[in-house]
């Protein structure tokens, strides 16, 4: 039993396979995933670009790649999802910051149990490796989309890239299932037992709440899917029927009978919502942590935030039928659902006026996390608004399969989520590279993506309206369609400039490494106890000693204090409020 | 998670029962080797975080149930008349050599039960032990987790020989959504056991090794936890095959 080796039993590793490939240390395992996510980022935006080159211009001939065939975009549209959602938006704020940051922000020497965490980065890489070599097995990447609804996804010959493109699918997000879960567990245990002295629960910074009930999320969620994706393997490869009906394809009869599409569907979905606060959860976290800093106030409402994060997490998991209306339900489940759907308002509208009451009155410090942290908010209730619309079945149907629906989930999974982990970088770059990031790059970097990416969403909200249907690769030759074509073209137009402004990202993020000004220890002037430690931090994270907290975590401008902020592990004398 | 005996309240560490606790803090990334004092600590973590670990493996048979009493009381179409019917058929389970896999399952259960009672006191006894010419005299010791490893693959075997004979009775995988559906409980709750046998085999081969008693009380305690689990998990099994067929 590897998992029961604890903390201190590695010694700080010498060689470099040790110490950067195969590293029991949180602070590599995080830096693993987050450069995971990098990569997996931009294999997602490719194939988002490619989806909208096709779309204004179906017939183009693209190098190398040639005319997208519609079997190809609905594969592009397949993997571009499940990368983005699991690659990226699972990967990057919750095991890239939380595996780096959590066991240093509540004053641990590592996580709980670090071969485990090693073992849960390498299943997560073993599950890409496997998820991107479904482009290249005969038949191509799976058409079933990120929700994998049966019986598509279980039919080897429903289409092209349902035979061994689909099967590496499944088994892909098994495995990151397996490694997510793994994953989970090291986070809970790391929280609830490895705390500092004074790290009480409700000094812990906000953060870590996110992380942790994320972790709780994962744990419970990721089981489901798990079950999911055995009964899709044997319904594929065993000829059981779970999910099959008695179906007839290209007038062959299929083996199976009596299965149950819809069967599929409530477990994806009693996944695949806790998966969305899994993705936002992280990002709201950070938000809070840099609203507060350079605002240099308190949150405001930090209890209020934590029964918020609880209180998504919790309503979260009642929700998952309000992507079921269009699947055939009855009324009185969808009204129930709806009503749940709607009750996630409340919590998340503490969270947006708690953020706003933090930035009221404060002296605001308008760096770049500062910038992307504003940003989430804005995107949050952007793409947060139309969740109440969506919410009922009544809008709901004629809504569902149209761009308002890509539109509503691109702002706030995607987008908000991906201001997020930028946030994050920004923030806690000088700490884990000891180096600042280029102030005049991150804001151009910050410019030109809100604007893009507000360019390309918002627009899909007014072409749902239109009732332009989504999932579908060619619609310029649809009449009613045609007055479309302009904003689509706007659209591509956006993604472009966007997608070219990442490479200012990723050039400031590899130069400043390497070129930036010296960080130090405490740059944002901040009051966590990652900044209490030294730049980069040491293998076990302080030191040698055990910080002991007496602060909690947003103790700025406290009146009288010697400076404007009061560090968590200062001394207990300083005025505590 | 069961009682902590206070045979290890000896250990530092674990006197201050709730509350945020400090983290061992031997002197950060010193090698502790195999004598850390923090035995209460690593005691404590492991098992907090197996049982974290179980919620996970509760959820997976959670929603299995769910699908299976969903389907067993879904109407089918039937091409031959076009009408929604029932199509649940109740498998000819073999239910005496399942009774018998669940008795030694059972057994096993107990006998794992009093390995872990036999290394508290061991653990409990090593540091008098260990007090020159103190002799506590011949200590018997009865393998008690050889002969749950044991029961452990007997089970597997019977449950090996179940489906066998349910083969031969003409139940496949994929014969009806009830055999299926026995297949996938009993089949991952087997794979879910032998996850617990290649710990119980990981406990003997430390214990053969010498290892430092902490490192074996804590292998052995998680292990017996997980273990009577999996007896848990295969009795509600049993019992959802036997009363909602």
């Amino acid at each position: 039993m590897a998992t029961t080796h604890t903390i201190h039993e590695h010694a700080a590793p010498q060689g470099f396979i040790r110490k950067y490939v195969f590293s029991l240390d949180h602070k590599v395992i995080g830096l693993q995933y987050y450069f995971l996510a990098l990569s997996a980022v931009f294999v997602g935006m490719f194939l988002s670009l490619l989806m909208r080159i096709h779309l204004i211009w179906p017939n183009a001939s693209l190098p190398l790649i040639g005319a997208i065939k519609p079997e190809t975009y609905l594969a592009l549209l397949t993997m571009h999802g499940t990368i983005m959602v699991f690659f990226v938006l699972t990967t990057a704020p919750q095991s890239g910051f939380g595996n780096y940051f959590l066991p240093i922000q509540i004053g641990a020497p590592d996580m709980a149990f670090p071969v485990l965490n090693m073992l849960s980065f390498w299943t997560t890489l073993l599950a890409y490796i496997v998820m991107l070599a479904a482009f290249f097995v005969s038949g191509g990447a799976p058409l079933h989309g990120w929700t994998g609804y049966a019986p598509l996804s279980a039919l080897p010959n429903a289409g092209p890239g349902e035979q061994l493109g689909a099967d590496l699918w499944i088994t892909s997000i098994a495995l990151f299932c397996v490694a997510s879960l793994m994953g989970a567990l090291n986070f809970i245990t790391t929280v609830l037992d490895l705390r500092a002295k004074g790290m009480t629960l409700m000094r812990m910074p906000l953060t870590v709440w996110s992380w942790f009930v994320t972790a709780i999320l994962g744990l419970l969620a990721f089981g489901v899917l798990l079950s999911a994706g055995i009964l899709l393997l044997l319904d594929r490869n065993v000829g059981t029927s779970f999910y099959v009906p008695l179906v007839v394809v290209n007038g062959q009869m299929m083996g199976h009978k009596g299965g149950s599409p819809l069967l599929w569907q409530h477990l994806f979905w009693f996944f695949g919502h806790p998966e969305v606060y899994i993705a936002i959860l992280p990002g709201m976290g950070v938000a809070s942590q840099l609203l507060s800093t350079f605002s240099r106030k308190p949150i405001f409402g930090y209890r209020a935030m934590v029964y918020a994060i609880m209180g998504i997490g919790l309503l979260g998991f009642m929700v998952w039928g309000h992507h079921m209306f269009m699947s055939g339900m009855s009324p009185y489940s969808a009204f129930a659902f709806s009503l749940m759907t709607m009750s996630i308002g409340v919590p998340s509208a503490i969270k947006t006026f708690n953020w706003l009451g933090t930035l009221w009155g404060g002296k605001i410090r308008l760096y770049t996390p500062m910038l992307f942290a504003i940003g989430f908010v804005s995107l949050f209730v952007s793409g947060g608004l139309s969740g109440p619309f969506l919410a009922q079945p009544v809008l709901d149907i004629p809504l569902h399969d149209t761009y308002f629906v890509v539109g509503h989930f691109h702002l706030i999974m995607g987008v908000a989520a991906i201001f997020g982990i930028f946030g994050a970088t920004y923030y806690w770059f000088p700490k884990m590279f000891a180096r600042m990031m280029n102030e005049t790059l991150g804001r151009w970097h910050f410019v030109l993506t809100f604007i893009g990416t507000y360019c390309i969403f918002m627009p899909m909200h007014y072409l749902g309206m239109a009732g332009q249907t989504r999932r579908y690769s060619q619609f310029t030759e649809v009449a009613y369609q045609h007055h479309l074509i302009p904003l689509q073209t706007f659209m591509t137009y956006a993604a472009f400039v966007t997608i070219a402004a990442q490479f200012i990202f990723v050039f400031n993020l590899f130069w400043s490494m390497k070129k930036g000004p010296k960080a130090s220890d405490n740059p944002w002037e901040a009051t966590t106890l990652e900044w209490t430690t030294a730049t980069p931090p040491p293998h076990d994270n302080f030191g040698g000693h055990t910080p002991v907290v007496h602060h909690g975590p947003y103790e700025y401008s406290v009146p009288g204090a010697p400076r404007d902020f009061t560090m968590q592990s200062d001394p207990a004398t300083a005025p505590a409020h | 998670m069961g009682i902590l005996s206070p045979t290890i309240t000896r250990y530092p560490g674990t006197a201050h029962g709730g509350g945020p606790t400090a983290p061992p803090n031997g002197g950060g990334g010193d090698d502790h080797g195999g004598n850390s004092p923090n035995f209460g600590d690593r005691l404590r973590r492991a098992r907090l975080g197996l049982a974290v670990g179980l919620a996970p493996i509760i959820m997976l048979f959670v929603s299995f149930t769910s699908a299976y009493i969903v389907r067993q009381g879904l109407p089918t179409l039937d091409e031959k008349t076009n009408q929604y019917v029932r199509d649940w058929l109740p498998v000819n389970m073999p239910w005496i050599l399942l009774g018998i896999n669940t008795a030694i399952l059972v057994i096993s259960s107990m006998t794992m039960e009093l390995a872990r009672r036999h290394m508290i006191r061991e653990a409990a006894l090593a540091p008098v032990k260990s007090i020159p010419g103190v002799s506590l005299g011949e200590e018997k010791s009865f393998p008690w987790l050889a002969l749950t490893t044991a029961f452990g693959l007997l089970f597997l075997l019977g449950q090996w020989m179940a489906w066998r004979e349910l083969e031969a009775r003409g139940f496949f995988i994929a014969t009806s959504p009830s055999s299926s559906f026995v297949y996938l409980l009993t089949g991952m709750h087997a794979l879910h056991l032998a996850g617990g046998v290649i710990a119980l085999l990981y406990a003997n081969i430390i214990a053969l090794l010498k290892k430092p008693i902490e490192t074996r009380r804590v292998v052995i305690d998680i292990t017996a936890w997980y273990w009577h689990f999996m007896a848990l998990l295969w009795i509600y099994i049993f019992a959802l095959l036997n009363f909602a067929r």
